[in-house]
């Protein structure tokens, strides 16, 4: 589902944020990517996001090539990959039901659909009745919530996270990370940044650790029970 | 049919969604509007006045004639025969002969000089030929063609046409229409510059928006929508605005300038812009929107793309 062959990038300031990373992510995976601030996490999301591009090297995103596709087949590969962000970028100036309802809206999803499924999507993340809100009334957990929800909504096959239990108390980030292990249950392939390494440890899933741009430990430890009890139960 | 409703009211949302954030901030969007206008109804009124000119004089070249006067030792006779000559060239629809006797007679009556005239042994004045032109001979290059002609006679002293000042007139009203034309094209730059800049600064103010809609795979074309209404409308707005200036100005001149007319003995009526006029200019304005908006989008929109 996603596979980085020998990536290199470097900025424009000269800064070699990834040094030949190898990677391959399993359709229907939850995989963690850790390390410290500047380890090139983010530079490992956005090149899965195509927000940039690999220096050297391959990226292949849901069998697309990042490198060389048109400027004008970006938007039609971003939708294929839902975003939540750390800060969540939702747009204060308009209600919930439209900030879950963008990705639907870009799309020229009918309104009747776009409907039912913020509707769902909202229920999904325990927001339904809250969507004529303002986001700035909502808690920190809440609004990274509805940033989950819009990442989910259109039903991307992949979702990627960046930090998205940063600001969030522990109890609040577990709750995120059991939300985002169920969109996993349902087949969505998963990359979420941390530095939680508690969490991580408790969700025990596959590991990818980030060291100055080098990627270690890219081996996939053993399910834990519990995951192996879906996988199965899914099969 | 589903997908065509949809892509309809989408577009219907945008133009609302571009109405609402104008009225959001009235009074700004009532100066850009207003400066717009100005700078759209500068070549309205300008072309306004090309034509009404072009109109009055249309009348008054019309009335006017060619006056060829005869050497002074040519006789009734001969000035009757050339009366006749004149009147068969195609050109000409009226001639009249003033001779001599008459002439001095008349100016006997009408200059005041009547008692100093008493004076003179014989008339010093030679026989005159009145020549109209047929109306559409009565072109500036026409007459020159036909003061050309009569010039050439022997018997002919000198032609003078008294459609000279016409002629000139018509010249400048050449210059108007050349300065009309370059005015068009410096106004609607500015049209396009004041309307991509407002749309830049809209921009900015959305960039949070511009960069969420594009993260969750917007395209170029879906960001920029908003954009281009807002800008169309800017300019149909701005359009609307300046035919109203205009048209009060031309209610405001309309008055003095037909009874001035009615002194001049013309029939002529100030006009106001015509229904071409203002749709060229409503198109006009709005196109000139959009293309605001589409240079302004375009370079923010490249700002936010991915790099390698």
């Amino acid at each position: 589902m996603i596979e980085f062959e020998r990536v290199y990038k470097r900025y424009p300031n000269g800064r070699e944020a990834l040094i030949d990373v190898n990677l391959r992510i399993a359709p229907g995976e939850m995989v963690f990517l850790t390390g410290r601030s500047g380890a090139g996490k983010s530079s490992v999301l956005k090149l899965i996001a195509l927000l940039e591009r690999p220096t050297r090297g391959n990226v292949t995103v849901v069998g697309m090539q990042t490198r060389n596709l048109p400027a004008r087949k970006i938007p039609a590969f971003r939708q294929k990959v839902g975003m939540v962000f750390q800060d969540h970028k939702l747009l204060t100036d308009r209600p919930v039901f439209d900030n879950v309802a963008l990705p639907l809206i870009v799309t020229d999803t009918p309104l009747r659909e776009i409907d039912k499924r913020v509707r769902a999507a909202l229920d999904q993340v325990g927001l339904l009745g809250k969507e004529k809100l303002s986001p700035l009334e909502l808690s920190v957990g809440e609004q990274q919530r509805v940033g989950i929800a819009r990442a989910f909504v259109a039903k991307p096959p992949i979702v990627i996270a960046d930090e998205p239990t940063g600001n969030l108390d522990p109890e609040l980030a577990r709750e995120i990370m059991r939300l985002f292990k169920r969109f996993q249950d349902v087949g969505v392939t998963l990359v979420i940044a941390t530095h939680d390494h508690d969490l991580v440890r408790e969700f025990g899933t596959r590991q990818l650790v980030l060291d100055n741009g080098k990627l270690h430990d890219a081996g996939a430890p053993p399910p834990p029970a519990s995951a192996a009890a879906a996988v199965a139960g899914a099969a | 049919m589903r997908a065509v409703m949809t892509w309809f009211l989408r577009h219907v949302q945008a133009l609302l969604g571009a109405l609402g954030r104008l009225a959001r901030n009235p009074l700004a969007s009532v100066m850009t509007v207003f400066a717009i206008a100005l700078a759209l109804s500068m070549p309205l009124a300008l072309k306004l006045v090309v034509d009404n000119l072009r109109l009055a004089t249309g009348n008054f070249a019309d009335a006017v004639d060619l006056t060829v006067y005869l050497k002074a030792d040519v006789k009734l006779e001969k000035a009757q025969q050339l009366t006749r000559n004149a009147r068969q060239k195609r050109e000409v629809a009226e001639v009249t002969l003033v001779p001599a006797d008459a002439g001095l007679d008349e100016f006997r009556k009408h200059s005041g000089f009547g008692e100093a005239l008493q004076a003179l042994e014989g008339n010093p004045l030679p026989h005159v030929i009145n020549v109209r032109p047929t109306a559409p001979a009565s072109t500036p290059a026409q007459m020159e063609m036909l003061k050309r002609y009569f010039a050439a006679w022997p018997e002919v002293e000198a032609v003078q046409v008294d459609n000279e000042w016409v002629q000139r007139f018509s010249n400048i009203l050449v210059l108007f229409s050349r300065l009309l034309a370059l005015g068009t094209v410096l106004l609607a730059l500015g049209v396009v510059a004041i309307i991509g800049n407002t749309i830049r600064l809209e921009i900015q103010n959305r960039r949070a928006e511009i960069e969420v809609t594009k993260l969750v795979g917007g395209s170029n074309a879906f960001v920029r929508r908003p954009f281009l209404y807002t800008g169309a409308l800017y300019g149909a707005l701005g359009a609307c605005f300046a035919l109203g200036f205009v048209s009060l100005g031309v209610a405001l001149i309309a008055g003095p300038a037909n009874r001035l007319a009615l002194l001049y003995g013309s029939s002529f009526q100030l006009r106001g812009p015509s229904p071409i006029d203002m749709g060229i200019l409503a198109l006009g304005a709005l196109g000139l929107g959009l293309v605001g908006a589409w240079l302004s989008a375009g370079r923010q929109l490249s700002a936010i793309e991915p790099r390698a």
